[in-house]
């Protein structure tokens, strides 16, 4: 959606100075506040009520069958001595930035590639297939491919002479292995985010460029990617606090496992909720995330001028 | 948009706990005028087909009630079963482990039934010595009916032992200790082969290209032992809890139980047993793929062995270890019935049958487990004889050898947080086995002892 709107204020820009701007706006209210109406509620029904009430949650016993009683910072303070809250945290922000850096990378390179090279339809489709997996499927795909035991990947690794790696039971490679497939999974889907921030950047300026006989190359790094900025912060923003929600992978692939290795927050969070029925630590647990994924998208945004374009 | 990205950020988990919540119902449905349905659960797809002829017979005499089974892979069904709790849609009646009941009646999940055995005069006396007493909590109430019991073996590839020279003899007159592993291990080392045909006792033997392992290990990491390594330590004088069931204080800080643990994932560095992460799958999976020579398993799991393709499978009770006698849990599963169940009386009468002789006498006549009623018990040996299956070692604990409970006590969720992944690590060569006495400690703070 983002990726469109300076596409249709330049539209409405230029229809602006055809009527006065304030009758305009008091005419559309009704058809405004229409169209925001449903949305307003689904937002505050399933977006703001729980934040609240898991705000709440957070300093309560709650355990779902008895009603929680207030214990005012005690599941915090047991956060700040659980090693396996810590542990969780750092694996899931090694395993985001392993997940985005190369998600990103590559995303950029497709989209360049598909917006520079190619204009057919089918190919810019295929790109974006494994997005249309869901996320249990592709667990299940991949750990058939890369088991030990029958897996295609291992019997290729064996073949040329590397050997059989345990992807998902090694507590080196599991949390790598879960990095690549959800890559595998979504980068399709990141570069057709970044490929439309690419049609926006005007082909003239490519066309000037050339004529002052610049490379390809140092098109991509003088024209292509300070035009691209904001789109680009845009999407490392949604992808990172998506990567930071990794939860299907791991529930089906390794559950946490081994040996804690792939144990990342989501799922210790939902562990300690639905196994242990201790929601209130949990929701602390939550709230320490929402807190953690709030510093990161502002300083993301400030960090990258995520507002203002280079050609503004 | 921005904003709205903020609040969705860490959202997720309370709205996927709402989104659980509000699953509302009990699965439990009326169909028809005076039809009641009841939900029925289990983990064992080898036992629906004899527990569907029950419900068949229980439908027969009351035709008002029919089941509706639903079976889920041992993992899952935990997984499932505690988020139905939490989302108010658990099951009517459901199958129940020792180690996991305790949970669910502190959270006051499952119902007592001590005034529904009392009402009818269920007479609980019927069923195998030390079956019913476990399933009193801790308040004394009972939160089970015994269904069967089981215990564990050694299952072997059949050809591979006549291979290494073993003899069905030399198999019973196994012995084992944690210093050096005795005769077991020895047998172990044998009837492990590298990729150039070398035994793992032979010089030359390359323990980094393994083709079959001696021993197979199930990826099952928990704090009961059962799958992996409880036939050793049972027969150590060790006993996990200060006292089974309802201990407070776990005792894995014990110098020869960690000796044993040490030796018993220390197969996997000496190329005898797969590594940590090797096979996905449990015991008849390994020896049915003849990469694995011998693997524990229960008497529940016979059918899966004895049907496998083209390997000649038997079984051999644990070696007798430095006790002077053989080993083996002694588990009991049972039928519990929820608390959120909204026909309480029809899902107690369902019960009442799954505990009978006449559902007992079929389930034995499937020739899958042990049934909880003696007498079906010995219908059940029948049939493995008649099937030609030699279940005799998962029944000679009993008749001569030790039994014990798994460990039951309180928290046992939070407690296998802990101690599954320390399990693991050692396997995998994270940490050493002295490793848990930090462990134990953090299990005796949950447990209060």
């Amino acid at each position: 959606m983002s990726i469109l709107t300076p596409l249709r204020r330049g539209a409405a820009d230029r229809s602006a100075p055809r009527r006065p701007r304030f009758r305009g706006a008091t005419r559309d209210l009704p058809l405004a506040i229409a169209f925001i109406l449903p949305a307003t509620i689904g937002f505050g029904v399933f977006l703001v009520w729980p934040t609240i009430r898991g705000i709440w949650l957070s300093f309560t016993d709650y355990s779902v069958f008895q009603p929680g009683k207030f214990v005012g910072l005690d599941n915090y303070t047991t956060m700040l001595a659980d090693p396996v809250f810590w542990s969780s945290m750092r694996t899931t922000v090694y395993y985001v930035v392993l997940n985005i850096a190369v998600q990103t990378l590559v995303a950029l390179v497709l989209a360049v590639l598909l917006s520079r090279l190619t204009a057919s339809l089918w190919v810019r489709g295929i790109v974006l297939t494994p997005y249309l997996v869901s996320n249990v499927v592709t667990a299940l795909l991949w750990l058939l491919l890369l088991d030990y035991q029958l897996g295609i990947v291992n019997e290729l690794l064996e073949w040329v002479g590397i050997g059989r790696q345990s992807f998902w039971g090694n507590p080196h490679l599991v949390v790598p292995t879960i990095a690549m497939v959800n890559v595998w999974r979504h980068v399709g889907y990141t570069s057709l985010l970044i490929f439309a921030g690419l049609q926006t950047i005007s082909p003239q300026v490519y066309e000037a460029a050339k004529v002052d006989g610049a490379s390809e190359w140092s098109m991509f790094w003088r024209i292509t990617l300070p035009l691209l900025r904001p789109y680009l912060a845009m999407v490392l923003i949604v992808t990172s606090i998506g990567s930071f929600q990794v939860f299907d992978t791991v529930s089906v692939a390794t559950q946490g496992g081994p040996a804690n290795a792939s144990n990342v927050i989501q799922y210790y969070i939902y562990n300690v909720a639905f196994s242990r029925y201790d929601f209130g630590y949990a929701s602390a647990m939550s709230v320490a995330l929402l807190v953690v994924l709030s510093v990161i998208t502002v300083a993301q945004y400030r960090l990258s001028r995520a507002g203002h374009s280079d050609t503004n | 948009m921005r904003k709205r990205m903020l609040l969705t950020a860490g959202l997720v988990p309370v709205t996927l706990a709402l989104a659980a919540c509000s699953g509302g119902s009990s699965d439990s449905t009326e169909s028809g005028p005076g039809k009641i349905e009841l939900s029925y659960w289990l983990w064992d797809a080898n036992q629906q087909p004899g527990y569907e002829q029950c419900a068949a017979d229980f439908t027969a005499a009351n035709p008002d009630i029919t089941i509706a089974f639903q079976q889920y892979a041992w993992d899952d069904y935990w997984t499932k079963l505690t988020a139905s709790f939490v989302g108010g849609s658990a099951p009517d009646v459901f199958t129940d482990h020792l180690a996991k009941y305790a949970d669910f009646a502190a959270q006051k999940q499952i119902v007592p039934l001590d005034d529904l055995i009392a009402q009818d005069d269920f007479d609980t006396t019927v069923f195998a010595e030390g079956l019913v007493d476990p399933w009193k909590f801790i308040d004394g109430k009972t939160f089970g009916i015994p269904k069967d019991w089981d215990t564990t073996a050694f299952f072997y590839n059949a050809d591979m032992i006549k291979d290494a020279g073993y003899s069905d003899e030399d198999l019973a007159g196994l012995d084992w200790n944690p210093d050096d592993g005795g005769t077991f291990e020895k047998l172990v080392a044998h009837l492990t082969v590298d990729k150039n045909g070398v035994r793992g006792d032979e010089p030359g033997f390359d323990k980094g290209a393994v083709a079959v392992y001696g021993i197979g290990i199930n990826p099952s990491y928990d704090v009961t032992g059962q799958m992996q390594w409880a036939n050793f330590t049972g027969s150590l004088p060790f006993d996990s809890l200060d006292k089974n069931p309802w201990g407070t204080h776990y005792n894995l800080d014990d110098p020869e139980f960690q000796k044993t643990i040490a030796w018993f994932y220390g197969l996997s560095d000496k190329g005898y047993m797969p590594k940590s992460g090797e096979f996905t799958d449990e015991t008849p999976a390994q020896i049915g793929s003849g990469k694995v020579a011998i693997g524990t398993n229960g008497d529940w799991a016979s059918s899966q062995f004895f049907g496998l393709d083209g390997v000649n499978v038997g079984v051999f009770a644990a070696p007798v270890g430095p006790s002077g006698e053989r080993a083996s849990i002694f588990n009991g599963l049972a039928d519990s019935i929820s608390a959120s169940s909204k026909h309480q009386a029809e899902a107690w009468k369902w019960v009442q049958y799954l505990g009978s002789t006449a559902c007992q006498d079929v389930v034995a006549g499937e020739g899958t487990v042990f049934p909880a009623i003696p007498s079906s018990t010995e219908k059940a040996l029948q049939t493995f004889a008649d099937k030609g299956w030699p279940v005799q070692a998962f029944y000679s604990y009993v008749e001569s050898g030790h039994t014990f409970l798994p460990p039951i006590t309180e928290h046992s969720g939070e407690i296998g947080d802990l101690v599954t992944p320390a399990l693991q690590g050692i396997h995998l060569g994270q940490q050493p086995a002295s490793s848990l006495t930090g462990v134990n400690d953090q299990v005796n703070e949950i447990l209060g002892g």
